[in-house]
């Protein structure tokens, strides 16, 4: 197989590719959920309230995170496989905190009285919040995977796209919160 | 280098690589790895083709059962009630079962059909072999592309056997009728189906669609530039562009709806009454799905469209042995017509007591697509213009779809205006526009392209008798069927009633409704003749003989007969000039993989 790929003329790597257009497409999605909420909000009865303070932490958590994989990307490319491991489980581990706190939101937004079939502009919250969610423990479960084929001794890989690919995908999610964060911060 | 050089060049190489070769494959000889989870592009293209198959005889003939009742509303046909059972008591289709009809023809054909069943099928197969590739980007993301369709296909197939039937609040799935379940028997477990069915269907989308793309940007031979492509290999990739950025708003709507559904959520509903009763959802607004919606609804409509477009372009080049006139302007009218896809969705809200000052940006922006598609339209005609013309029934189907293209085209002017459509909106005019400009368009489409690259999939011919009849009853029937609609609709006759006999204004009609079912049940039989042509050529067909037997410049032609997974044996051929070289300097056809000679001016 590897000949075959090889002849193949390219510019980037295909599945780069893909995850950049996959990226663009997720986002169309979120464009899509914002745009609705905007709409809404245009609207009678809409309900203005604080986000969970708690958001700011896993604001925080999926930085730190972020910083992680960066440097796990690094330490693999200069061969540092103890380091490579130790930082990816320590960003999945940040990724499923970030899920938590996500979730600690939700319920501090139910105790308020503010429950997901509540007003229209909290059941926004909810449907958002976890769509992004369900991205960054997608991430999570990218992240497992790889570190199942880090422990390999059978096959060994030395090439650094599925890293690669997966730290620009954690970067995304980030960035994609800092976008929400902000959108309804500044929306309510 | 001529091709008969290439293709000597190429036998040595293959048995050059003989050994390499095998080894390569040793592993694909299994049944299940070469037939049912295939990563070879050419295996999942014929799945997709096939399975779309089977769900438009399923979509067609429920087009048959309610023109049924449309046509003959007050006669009783025992043998339904044999088939449907308690949804056609006494033999007449029940109401629901009607909705139900209407609703799940509307989604196997648009989506099921229209979307998998053609792009699905041709931009994988064509792809690959048209840019120089070996496979998609991610052959094993094109693999999941196909099952996450084929669960997707169950899904809905098991929705037409849950016993309160199938979705039935029409296609696009408005609520308030589609989110509460109490609101009709066609809106409880029916839509949760469809709802997984479809989400599950826009993975399948987005996964096919990002490999499209990244193939053919990435992994183009050697020499293939973009300004070299054949035009299929555009349309394809300005429909895999529309896909990937509509579908995931799409799905965003669905989500809306599912949670309306089940978490009690308001995001559609306000003051809804049901039997009486007033239900708690407050502050929600229908209003705000059917934006979502049509974000995709509409590019959707071009995603159907496009494809075919692009074989046509092909197909009318290649059989008017001709080059494609306006090249350039055809990409940049697929561009244009790409980019107004997703300017122009509120068009089919004019009535929605949407704002008339916005409402006119949206005739504006409507109207607009009228110039890129005439600027197809003159580039289709002056193509063929004094062209040497083969009549195959490839080179039929396209000249047909020029001819539906601009007669369906022409009604979506009217429908386009605000102010025409307040009186056309929700009748039978409508039926008649998209059904002819979108609907038979984009079949007769992908019959071209089914006729022309029948003989690269299976490597024999379709019967071309069986093709003419298919041709001619499809063409005359299709224009039989849905010309008189335009008179109904402008008569005031609205769309997805189950009985419109008891008005006095549309009884007058009768005579017509009949004659139009009549002809849809013999349109029917010859596209099962089609089916038929199909199955039996693959197997019995003549076979073919030689590698390039439309004698067309493009590289698919340039692989063997039945080729392997890896499409060249040998070397991916390198491409030296544009695919359109028809008729130039005296010769025939000139092959993209022969340099420009030193006497030869580049296109």
């Amino acid at each position: 197989m590897d000949t075959m790929t090889l002849e193949q003329r390219k510019k980037i790597h295909p599945h780069k590719y893909s995850l950049w257009i996959a990226m663009g497409s997720i986002t169309m999605m979120f464009i899509g959920f914002t745009s609705a909420y905007i709409v809404k909000r245009s609207q009678a009865n809409w309900l203005a309230f604080e986000l969970p303070h708690i958001f700011w932490v896993s604001t925080a958590v999926i930085l730190t995170s972020s910083l992680t994989i960066h440097l796990a990307l690094k330490q693999f490319r200069e061969r540092n496989m103890q380091r490579y491991k130790q930082l990816i489980t320590l960003t999945a581990f940040l990724g499923v905190v970030f899920a938590a706190c996500q979730w600690i939101g939700f319920s501090q937004l139910k105790s308020v009285g503010l429950p997901l079939n509540g007003p229209v502009s909290a059941s926004f919250i909810y449907v958002i919040v976890g769509v992004h969610m369900l991205h960054v423990l997608g991430g999570v479960i990218a992240l497992l995977i790889m570190f199942g084929r880090a422990y390999r001794t059978r096959v060994r890989t030395y090439s650094a796209v599925p890293i690669e690919v997966a730290a620009t995908y954690w970067h995304f999610v980030d960035i994609l919160w800092i976008y929400l964060l902000v959108f309804l911060s500044i929306a309510r | 280098m001529s091709n008969e050089a290439t293709l000597h060049s190429q036998q040595e190489v293959m048995h050059g690589a003989h050994d390499h070769h095998d080894h390569e494959h040793h592993h694909e000889d299994s049944f299940i790895s070469k037939y049912v989870f295939s990563m070879d592009h050419k295996m999942i293209a014929k799945q997709f083709l096939i399975t779309g198959i089977v769900w438009a005889i399923i979509g067609a003939f429920f087009s048959v059962l309610f023109r049924l009742q449309l046509g003959f509303p007050d006669a009783t046909f025992p043998w339904l009630e044999s088939i449907l059972g308690h949804w056609a008591k006494g033999g007449r289709i029940t109401a629901e079962a009607y909705y139900a009809l209407v609703t799940m023809h509307g989604t196997i054909l648009v989506f099921f059909v229209l979307t998998a069943g053609l792009s699905g099928t041709f931009s994988n197969l064509l792809i690959p072999l048209q840019v120089g590739a070996r496979d998609m980007a991610s052959p094993f993301m094109n693999c999941l592309s196909y099952w996450f369709f084929f669960l997707a296909s169950l899904v809905m197939m098991a929705s037409l056997f849950v016993q309160t039937g199938p979705a039935s609040g029409g296609w696009t799935m408005y609520p308030p009728l589609s989110a509460l379940g109490d609101a009709s028997i066609g809106s409880k477990i029916g839509v949760d189906l469809w709802l997984t069915s479809m989400a599950l269907f826009v993975v399948s989308q987005l996964l096919g669609g990002l490999n499209y793309i990244s193939t053919l940007l990435n992994m183009r031979t050697k020499g293939m530039a973009m300004t070299k492509m054949p035009l299929t290999i555009w349309s394809f990739f300005f429909t895999a562009v529309l896909g990937v950025l509509s579908f995931p708003v799409l799905l965003s709507g669905f989500i809306l709806l599912l949670m309306d559904r089940h978490a009690g959520t308001s995001f559609y509903l306000s003051d809804i009454f049901i039997a009486g009763k007033a239900l708690a959802n407050e502050g929600g607004s229908a209003i705000l799905y059917q934006h979502l919606f049509w974000f995709l609804g509409h590019p959707e409509v071009y995603i159907i469209i496009l494809p075919a477009m692009g074989m046509v372009s092909e197909v009318l080049a290649v059989s008017s042995r001709k080059p494609i006139f306006g090249y350039l302007a055809m990409i940049g009218s697929l561009f244009a017509i790409c980019i107004l896809a997703f300017l122009v969705w509120a068009h089919h809200m004019f009535v929605t007591g949407l704002n008339p000052f916005l409402g006119a940006f949206f005739v504006l922006l409507t109207l607009l697509i009228a110039v890129p598609s005439a600027i197809k339209v003159f580039n289709w005609i002056t193509t063929i213009w004094k062209g040497n013309i083969n009549f195959t029934p490839a080179s039929l189907f396209s000249i047909g779809f020029v001819s539906t293209f601009i007669s369906g085209g022409l009604t979506g002017i009217w429908l386009g205006n605000s102010s025409i459509d307040i009186h056309l909106h929700d009748t039978m005019f409508v039926i008649a526009h998209f059904h002819i400009v979108m609907g038979v368009s984009a079949f007769f489409g992908m019959f071209a392209g089914i006729y022309h690259w029948f003989p690269k999939m299976y490597g024999r011919f379709m019967n071309n008798t069986i093709g003419y009849i298919h041709f001619w009853v499809t063409l005359v029937g299709a224009y039989l069927i849905f010309w008189p609609m335009h008179y109904e609709g402008m008569a005031g006759m609205p769309r997805r009633y189950y009985d419109v006999s008891g008005w006095a204004s549309f009884k007058q009609f009768g005579g017509l409704n009949e004659f139009i079912t009549i002809v849809v049940i013999l349109v029917f039989a010859v596209q099962l003749l089609f089916v038929f042509n199909f199955f039996y050529s693959i197997f019995k067909g003549r076979k073919l003989t030689t590698q390039n037997p439309w004698k067309a410049t493009t590289l698919e032609w340039t692989t063997p007969i039945h080729a392997g997974h890896g499409n060249w044996p040998g070397e991916i051929p390198e491409v030296y000039r544009w695919a359109y070289d028809y008729s130039k300097d005296g010769r025939d056809f000139i092959p993209q993989t022969e340099p420009i000679g030193p006497n030869e001016s580049a296109h």
